[in-house]
């Protein structure tokens, strides 16, 4: 059963330049367990479409479809229901760890209030909770450090005490974007180690939001790749990697080293921006940086979906699958 | 560590407000002297013996830099000379008299302000772009613009005149004497502080980490009470220092409008007559006032932001 | 005092990227100033404030002229009579008769040249001063700095009235006196962007040919200052208006027969039990005039200055 179920989920945003359609249509599912690895480009929408449901979006900011936790809709929620699953049943950790920190605060407060809110700790055990989980992010002598203040941490230390703050309630899934895309090179290896490791320990589920095919190759059991605010592909790690069906997946991939390719093989960035949000093409999205576009593309292009979960938005077929949405000659993204 | 950081910092800072006393009082004293005329060339012609006779007693006929050096000995020992104009008094039994009034009222002003101000301004960022915030916003722009003593005579004209609700001025000590300057003192500063309050709270509840406190699930009251009511306040705090001087300022016009007896009103009256003493004592004093709550509320700031810290080097 | 933590109205979301990076995208193209003029027009109060002003000063300029009423003729037949259009004192009279619609109009062009000329004052010694400052750098910049912030510690408004009861009230003084203290702020600023300017690559280029230091000063860092210095001479001059008509209130500005706003409202308080006209007119163009100019200022601001508000 899916712990968490997005349906045409849009988002767009009102700017003094018009409407930004940052989201447009997104489907997926997260299982229980599972991991799941949302890549795209910055500026693809992976960011905000997270924020939508977790009620987080700036005031200019729209949100439609729906997100289903448990068979409710997280977008339909008022505050207060909302406030009881954020940081409690979903926690969610972000990119900058130096400015998501309140640097006025200490460490402690910060952690404690989370378990006092949430799960009606007094301040001690509040306190020694906190400290337990610090110690699990590995942060050395989590007593004495935990009286500091953010800006007495590092950046791989501050987004480890973002992740012991995600984890405090023992959350059902852990939103992660761009854990590590801040920090330093060494560092983000082990910050993307320590999450895993964490899940794999608590059996939530994880969405692992990136820009960054290769640095999920490890940890994920499915993948949806997502273009300009929709996902074009979606399947295993397997299938992304080995039998890649979109050609921005494709695109993707031949941008990214691997262990498994000749060394002479170059690596290939995908030529061209994409498309403007304020101003939508009709048709495949994709198709002004396509090396295979054809006159067909002009047109909205078909989903394919295979049994085991696969889909593809485009026109080439997908072996064993099974159009679910025909292509549509005139399309009306509003 | 971090207190003695503080303490250090305290010290430092402390030191250097001498040379700023100094300047200050050098200023004054020099200014004041080049001043064409001294308090004894009044109405009547004295006697040349009479005239000598003060002059002596007052120290003018010694030279200027002799005074000066005199006069700086002097108020090191906190002593600001007899008055020229009140006779009997000492500059000091002015200050004396007239400081509590001035400083009752301007603790009002300062507080009713501080309170109000960050209230209306975080209200106004809340509700921000909404047809509240224009408007509070425009009110308060109202307050910045309106000067104290257009202010005050409309407030008598309404409230006190025609209405009869409060007296229209006088002193007594009666909260009733206090109602219509306090506000009037208060206004500029209420209106001021919410401008600021509001910019700041907008830009701190745009930041990162206020999204996070919302991730947490926290209610929104306890996200701004907790996360973005400090750092939003922190401007209006290093304003402290500016609205304490602009309220002393505010005090003189205030005081004569309400014919309230502090330290403001001997100022101009010192001002206007030529009482070295008293307006040099006046200047000195309000300028160490000054000088010491900047002190404090570079203090306050200071130990209110944890991201300051104290390398002295 | 340190202040991290800058202040902004800004309606966009920082934390929305996409809003953020498309208003950036279209900016780029054009220039500071078209840019900024296309601000300052879509700011309504701004601009409505502005035809304000200027009908405020076409009014205060010509309407004298215009008028039937001499600023000191004495009406013996109608002293403290009502606004009417009967007796043509449309503002009404004070207590020896005289034109209380007139005398505004006159008492603004007091207050109106004060604003100006003493801003011009506080302008060139704080643009000499903050240029030099920052252009020198080292040990003149920290001397030079020290001394703005120890002056910037003392009640300034104690200095003005001293000024004005040491060299009496003459009107040139005035200017003098509320334009020296009032200069800091403007030194301030024009030192920081100077700082920043200083090493910009024109300005190298310009001292790698050999230029000397007074003409880069007056030729490369002066001009680029010009947007900042329009912002602060904006909101200098209500500051400046209202430091006048304070010292006229008290009794220590401009001196009869000569008038501005601040002594007309204080001749007004007297008698406002009796004829509130006197204190209301006056009163009203003074808080007008204010209450425009900030906007303008803000406007300005916002205009050329999207990112630092204070």
């Amino acid at each position: 059963m899916a712990l968490l179920r997005v349906s045409n989920l849009e988002v767009d945003f009102d700017t003094p330049e018009g409407l930004v359609k940052a989201v447009n249509g997104m489907n997926f599912e997260v299982a229980e367990g599972e991991t799941l690895a949302i890549v795209g480009e910055s500026g693809s929408g992976k960011s905000q479409m997270v924020l939508s449901f977790m009620g987080l979006l700036a005031e200019n900011g729209h949100a439609r479809g729906e997100a289903l936790f448990h068979d409710k809709d997280l977008l339909k929620m008022n505050p207060r229901d909302l406030n009881r699953i954020r940081g409690k049943h979903i926690a969610m950790i972000f990119q900058d760890p130096m400015t998501s920190l309140n640097p006025f605060l200490t460490i402690e407060k910060q952690m404690a209030e989370v378990v006092m809110h949430h799960q009606g700790l007094g301040r001690e055990e509040a306190r020694s909770h906190a400290v337990e989980m610090l110690r699990a992010v590995r942060i050395p002598d989590p007593e004495e450090r935990i009286k500091q203040y953010p800006h007495e941490y590092s950046g791989g230390m501050r987004q480890r005490v973002m992740i012991a703050i995600g984890l405090l309630c023992e959350p059902e899934l852990l939103i992660a974007d761009e854990p590590s895309t801040a920090l330093d090179v060494t560092v983000q290896a082990q910050i993307i180690e320590l999450v895993s490791e964490l899940r794999k320990q608590t059996h939530m589920a994880l969405i692992l939001i990136t820009h960054d095919l290769a640095a999920v190759a490890e940890i994920a059991d499915r993948i949806v790749v997502m273009y300009a605010g929709e996902a074009v592909e979606t399947g295993s790690v397997d299938d992304i990697f080995y039998r890649p069906q979109h050609p921005y997946t494709r695109g993707l991939l031949a941008s990214v080293p691997r262990l498994d390719r000749e060394s002479d093989d170059e690596l290939q960035a995908i030529p061209g921006n994409p498309p403007n949000l304020l101003d939508l093409p009709v048709g495949c999205r994709f198709r002004d940086r396509c090396v295979e576009a054809v006159e067909q593309c002009r047109q909205r292009p078909p989903l394919w979906v295979t049994q085991d979960g696969r889909s593809s938005r485009c026109v080439l077929p997908v072996e064993g699958g099974e159009i679910l949405e025909e292509p549509a000659a005139v399309e009306q993204t509003a | 560590m971090r207190q003695e950081g503080l303490l250090r910092h305290a010290t430092t800072r402390l030191l250097g407000l001498v040379p700023t006393l100094l300047i200050l009082i050098t200023i004054a004293f020099f200014l004041i002297r080049m001043a064409p005329g001294g308090p004894f060339d009044g109405e009547k012609v004295l006697p040349p013996e009479i005239r000598a006779n003060l002059d002596a007693n007052y120290h003018l006929d010694e030279p200027l830099l002799q005074q000066y050096f005199r006069y700086l000995g002097q108020i090191i020992t906190g002593d600001f000379g007899p008055s020229f104009q009140y006779k009997d008094w000492t500059v000091n039994e002015l200050i004396a008299q007239g400081f509590p009034v001035s400083a009752t009222i301007g603790g009002l002003a300062m507080l009713l302000a501080f309170v109000l101000g960050t209230l209306i301004g975080t209200l106004a960022a809340l509700r921000q772009n909404s047809a509240v915030d224009y408007s509070v916003m425009g009110v308060a722009m109202l307050g910045i613009s309106i000067p104290n003593f257009v202010v005050a005579p409309l407030l008598i004209l309404v409230v006190a005149v025609y209405a009869g609700w409060l007296p229209a001025g006088g002193w007594d000590w009666s909260w009733q004497r206090m109602v219509l300057p306090v506000i009037t003192l208060a206004l500029p500063v209420i209106a001021y502080i919410a401008r600021l309050t509001r910019g700041s709270m907008i830009e701190v509840l745009h930041s990162n980490y206020i999204r996070t406190a919302r991730a947490k699930g926290l209610p929104e009251l306890l996200v701004i009470r907790r996360h973005a009511l400090k750092p939003a306040i922190l401007p209006v705090i290093s304003y402290m220092g500016p609205a304490t001087a602009a309220l002393i300022t505010g005090s003189v016009v205030i005081e004569r409008i309400y014919s309230i007896p502090g330290l403001g009103s001997y100022f101009v009256q010192g001002a206007l007559n030529r009482d070295y003493t008293l307006v040099m004592g006046v200047v000195v004093f309000y300028g160490v006032v000054i000088v010491v709550l900047n002190f404090i509320v570079d203090l306050l700031y200071a130990w209110l932001n944890p991201r300051i810290r104290y390398d002295v080097t | 005092m340190n202040s991290e933590i800058k202040t902004s109205n800004e309606d966009l979301s920082v934390s929305d990227p996409f809003a953020a990076a498309f208003v950036e995208e279209d900016v780029r193209g054009r220039s500071l100033w078209v840019d900024a003029w296309h601000r300052l027009r879509k700011n309504r109060a701004a601009v409505v404030s502005g035809v304000i002003m200027a009908f405020m000063l076409l009014l205060v300029v010509f309407g004298p002229m215009v008028l039937p009423w001499e600023a000191d003729f004495t009406d013996w037949d109608n002293t403290s009579t009502p606004p009417s259009l009967e007796t043509a004192h449309w503002f009404g009279t004070d207590a020896v008769g005289r034109d209380i619609l007139v005398r505004t109009l006159e008492g603004g062009r007091i207050s109106l040249l004060v604003g100006l000329v003493a801003t011009l004052v506080s302008l060139v010694i704080g643009v000499t001063y903050g240029a030099v400052a920052g252009y020198y750098g080292g040990l003149t910049d920290r001397v030079m700095m020290r001394i703005v912030d120890i002056v910037y510690a003392l009640p300034f408004m104690f200095f003005v009235i001293l000024l004005m009861v040491v060299f009496g009230r003459h009107i040139i003084l005035i200017f003098v006196a509320i334009g020296a203290v009032n200069w800091l702020d403007m030194a301030r600023i024009v030192r920081g962007q100077t700082l920043s300017l200083k090493n910009t690559e024109f300005v190298e280029a310009a001292r790698a040919c050999g230029v000397t230091h007074n003409s880069i000063i007056r030729r490369h860092i002066i001009p680029n200052l010009l947007g900042v210095v329009i912002v602060y001479v904006t909101l200098t001059i209500p500051q400046v208006i209202l430091v006048e008509s304070f010292l006229s209130f008290l009794g220590l500005g401009v001196q009869e027969p000569m008038s501005s706003w601040g002594a007309l409202v204080n001749d007004g308080a007297q008698d406002m039990e009796s004829a509130p006209w006197t204190l209301v007119f006056p009163a009203t163009f003074l808080t007008v005039t204010l209450y425009c100019f900030n906007y303008i200022g803000d406007g300005m601001r916002d205009a050329l200055d999207p990112k630092d508000h204070l």
